[in-house]
């Protein structure tokens, strides 16, 4: 890439970024038993033997979890490979097992790309199967296992697959290490794989960041724990490229460590060093076999698999006709799953851009499948063609929503007639009258004084109207009749 | 009375239940009536569940009066290794740090045994999960040898065994790692089986090393031995590593004889080491089939040398991960520490005997960075010739016979403070478990002491029925022996 998209660092150093995404699939069932995979239930209830690893007790895969796998590997152009779980040992409370099921030098999707909209390609080194661990609180000290009075452990979350997703180092500033996560995100939503609520822990990112002149060397890099949100993502990332080439600049070297992003200091801190590293001891897991999907089952899964975020984006970007202004309400449409509808409004005759407007403001907490389409795209076009104020047309728009019926009747039904530009001249007309000093304050008035009249005098023609003057017409008229 | 019911196969108490001869309750009390005075001396059982043995025989005979059909082994008395999970009853795998932990949930040969029928008494003494050879490592107090109480029943299975041999149960299940089922029948004259591996479901066995551990039957005679075989194999779908198509019948084919079958006495295990007792048993058993009709010839198995080195490095690997999770967090002992990971330390170090630390050391060493390649790689490399070992055998042999044991059985203390002579005991049984075949002691008449001495059988995957048809012909000369 050019260094337009790398990040403007002190001392000619540029950031190397790769990311280490953990999601938790939507399966019904957990990766290796039967007890529910379901966020926010009362603690220690989403569990079996297996779940607490009790004496005796035996993983067995879910198949679920595998397809799962295996449409984000075609999703993300991935090699589907047979592929072997390990264990990965080390001793910790809320490891039941005291070991992690994991998939180590096998993995069953590698080598594939992830395409950010900018269009820059960011290589998939890896997306690997393992289960999640329970959750401690630690009671007293400062939070933290050490120190602590006592900690509880909940293992509902033990158990829950998780897909981890490796990035190749080809990200080169914050942005696209935001876009990176947010596409991952959405691609993750689209292809039903997870939830991707980072809010909830179920997407979960770690940042290995390293600074380096173009042409030396990599440098060492430092794994950034604890980012709760693509906000926390770039800033953390920012920060620690920041941290990073001052310690180089002032001569320090930098240690190869895990650090925890701080969300109130907006600092990064060292959690541990290398060299304090587990060895984790892996071997195969001999309590379960390999897997080795077939290609019938991968050609059947890729057949089922939806149509992506990047696609979906482009042929709403297609219908609506513009370059790149409205880029962000098109991302946020297909995001939410509301890209179908405004396709099937804006290719019932909607204005597109109205449209657009239409389904991410007003119709943001409403199921897309819900709507109906005509009636939807003919409010719009008598939005548009000025037959409803936008005042009256949302009106028409919650009746729509929570009763169903034809805009043209919901609007009749309900008096709304749009003031023809005639009677609503004469309106104003009758307001100024009616408030002389209002309206001198207002024609010799600068910017502030004028807006705050504005609402002064759309408010009385409001009232004067019932409520059917457009209000963007009133002020037009305003700024006309001054101008004039 | 009881004496005649104690004495009892199990087909034939099975017989008697079902045909209303005998009452389930009726052949429970005969047991329980000398099972007391039976195991004062010998220690056969950790826990005797009189009552549940009891109500479960009234349950048997209620259902048959009811009209159900009676299992296979209706009424049967049985004797449970304590570490199959039993729901209820406190499986401890003869350790400090199980002691009284109560599992929520049966292993799955309990639930098939008792589906058919048969009626726990109880759990027997074992080396501390399952790791030793003379049931001395038990954190409980040792099991005596019912044919001469100042030796060792063998191990790990050895309260399984001596329960049998000493009439207190017609059957008992065992599991067997490196011989853990056929060194003890071998050292208490009963039959000791090893099924192929995955042909039991392992759901509910406390694992030691899981690629090795099968759980099988210990019978006084082979038609018991293969009954109980019949009742617990089959698919499970909570072992992974279960066969999906289970194993052949056995029952139907015990008579079917061994003319024509290609049978190899392994060479290398009949000469150094091997007390000359037990190899002339083995010779003369050879020379039994040969009449019956089976062609006999000497092999060599070159690579079972290495199969004791092997195994020392995969089984301890195996436990040092499966016995993580005995950490004072959830279940079993804890020792109070001031933090955590203290807590850890402390129970396991009081909860732990000095076979299991040993073994949990040598694994984790072998399993370490570094180190891994050099033992635990070339471990499973040693395997897997070993198994291409057994193929070129059994491309021109149907089984392989063999001492079971070095040694008939020793005294109580003779070698529990020499780990290397203790590990050689397994040395003829090791093979079997590294490759996953089946197979299994028949009692072949007794040394110069008079004590047992066992043949063991070797067949390769799925070749229980033939294995068995060879234990039948060498039983019924055992016992025409005798008689004559």
């Amino acid at each position: 890439m050019t260094d337009d998209s790398q990040a403007a660092l002190d001392g000619g150093y540029v950031m190397v970024i790769g990311l280490e995404v953990h999601a938790e699939l939507a399966t019904r069932t957990k990766m290796f038993s039967g007890a529910p995979n379901a966020y926010g239930a009362e603690p220690n209830t989403n569990i079996d033997p297996t779940t607490l690893g009790l004496p005796g007790s035996l993983p067995v895969l879910n198949k679920r979890a595998v397809e799962l796998a295996i449409r984000l590997g075609i999703a993300l152009d991935c090699t589907i490979q047979p592929s072997v779980f390990a264990r990965k040992n080390y001793f910790y409370p809320d490891m039941p097992k005291d070991f992690q099921i994991s998939q180590y030098d096998r993995p069953i999707d590698v080598d594939g790309h992830l395409q950010l909209p900018s269009g820059k390609r960011i290589g998939i080194e890896r997306a690997h199967l393992e289960e999640d661990t329970g959750k401690s609180t630690h009671v007293g000290g400062a939070g933290r296992i050490s120190g602590a009075d006592y900690s509880l452990v909940d293992y509902n979350r033990a158990g829950v697959p998780l897909l981890e997703i490796v990035s190749r180092p080809d990200i080169a500033s914050a942005e696209e290490a935001r876009a990176y996560a947010a596409e991952l995100r959405a691609i993750l939503v689209a292809t039903g794989v997870s939830d991707g609520k980072m809010e909830e822990g179920s997407m979960r990112v770690d940042a290995n960041v390293s600074v380096h002149r173009p042409g030396e060397p990599l440098g060492i890099r430092c794994e950034i724990k604890n980012l709760n949100s693509l906000r926390s993502l770039g800033h953390a990332v920012d920060y620690e490229a920041r941290r990073q080439v001052a310690a180089l600049l002032a001569g320090e070297t930098i240690r190869q460590e895990t650090r925890l992003w701080n969300e109130q200091t907006q600092t990064t801190a060292t959690m541990r060093a290398k060299e304090d590293a587990d060895d984790y001891r892996y071997f195969t897991e001999p309590d379960l076999v390999p897997i080795a999907p077939g290609a019938d089952w991968i050609a059947q899964i890729r057949a089922s698999m939806p149509v992506l975020p990047a696609e979906r984006r482009a042929r709403l970007a297609d219908a609506v006709g513009v370059a790149g202004g409205a880029a962000e309400s098109i991302a946020l449409l297909v995001e939410r799953g509301a890209d179908d509808l405004a396709l099937a409004v804006i290719a019932a005759g909607a204005p597109a851009d109205r449209a657009l407007v239409y389904i991410e403001q007003y119709l943001a907490d409403v199921d897309p499948s819900a709507v109906v389409v005509s009636d939807l795209a003919a409010l719009v076009s008598m939005e548009a063609g000025g037959e409803l104020t936008t005042t009256q047309a949302r009106k028409v728009l919650s009746i729509m929503v929570d009763q169903g019926g034809a805009p043209a009747e919901i609007a009749a039904a309900n008096g709304f007639e749009s003031v023809s530009s005639d009677s609503l001249a004469g309106t104003i007309e009758a307001v100024i009258a009616a408030n002389p000093d209002e309206w001198t304050r207002y024609r010799e008035g600068d910017d502030a004084v004028r807006g705050k009249l504005t609402g002064f005098f759309v408010g009385q023609v409001m009232r004067a109207t019932k409520g059917n003057a457009d209000g963007a017409a009133v002020t037009r008229m305003l700024v006309a009749r001054v101008e004039s | 009375m009881s004496d005649d019911v104690v004495a009892l196969s199990a087909r034939s108490i099975a017989e008697a239940v079902a045909s209303g001869e005998l009452g389930a309750v009726e052949v429970a009390e005969a047991h329980l009536e000398t099972l007391d005075s039976g195991d004062a001396g010998i220690h056969a059982f950790l826990e005797v569940t009189a009552e549940r043995a009891l109500a479960e025989a009234g349950e048997v005979d209620a259902a048959i009066a009811a009209g159900a059909s009676p299992g296979r082994l209706a009424g049967v008395p049985i004797g449970l290794k304590d570490n199959l999970c039993t729901r209820g009853v406190p499986t401890t795998c003869a350790s400090r740090i199980l002691e009284g932990w109560i599992p929520p949930y049966d292993a799955t040969v309990v639930t098939r045994v008792r589906e058919a029928g048969a009626v726990s008494f109880g759990k027997t003494n074992m080396d501390e999960f399952a790791m030793g050879s003379s049931t001395e490592h038990s954190a409980f107090g040792p099991t005596r040898n019912p044919r001469d109480t100042a030796r060792v029943p063998g191990g790990s299975s050895g309260g399984s065994a001596a329960a049998v041999a000493a009439d207190l149960v017609p059957l008992s299940l065992g599991s067997d790692t490196g011989g853990s089922i056929r060194q003890p029948a071998a050292l208490c004259g009963v039959v000791g089986v090893k099924p192929t591996y995955g042909a039991v479901s392992r759901y509910g066995l406390i694992a030691f090393a899981s690629s090795l551990d099968q759980i099988g039957p210990f019978a006084r005679d082979v038609g018991d031995a293969a009954l109980l075989l019949e009742v617990i194999a089959g698919h499970d779908p909570l072992d992974a590593t279960s066969i999906p198509d289970g194993i052949p019948d056995v029952v139907d084919h015990l008579d079917d004889g061994v003319d024509g079958l290609r049978v190899g006495l392994v060479a290398g295990l009949m000469g150094d080491g091997i007390a000359p007792d037990i190899a002339a048993r083995v010779r003369e058993a050879v020379a039994v089939l040969e009449r019956a009709g089976a062609t006999v010839e000497e092999v060599v198995m070159p690579t079972f040398a290495s199969a004791l080195s092997a195994y020392y490095l995969i089984a301890p690997a195996e436990a040092s991960s499966n016995l993580a999770r005995f950490d004072g967090v959830r279940y079993g002992l804890r020792v109070d520490a001031p933090t955590t990971a203290e807590m850890m330390v402390a129970t396991r170090t009081a909860g732990f005997g000095p076979e299991v630390k040993r073994r949990i050391m040598l694994g984790t060493y072998a399993l370490s960075a570094g180190y891994y390649d050099a033992y635990y790689g070339t471990a499973q490399k040693v395997r897997t010739v070993i198994c291409n070992d057994f193929a070129a055998a059994y491309e021109h042999l149907d089984v392989l016979v063999s001492p079971t044991t070095p040694t008939t059985a020793f005294a109580i203390g003779e070698e529990i403070d020499d780990p290397m002579t203790m590990y050689l005991n397994d040395i003829c049984t090791i093979p079997s478990n590294l490759a996953g075949h089946p197979a299994m002691s028949v009692p072949f008449g007794v040394d110069g002491g008079g004590l047992p001495v066992g043949v063991q059988i070797m067949a390769p995957a799925l070749g229980e029925r033939t294995m068995f048809r060879v234990a039948a012909v060498l039983e019924a000369a055992a016992q025409s022996e005798v008689a004559a």
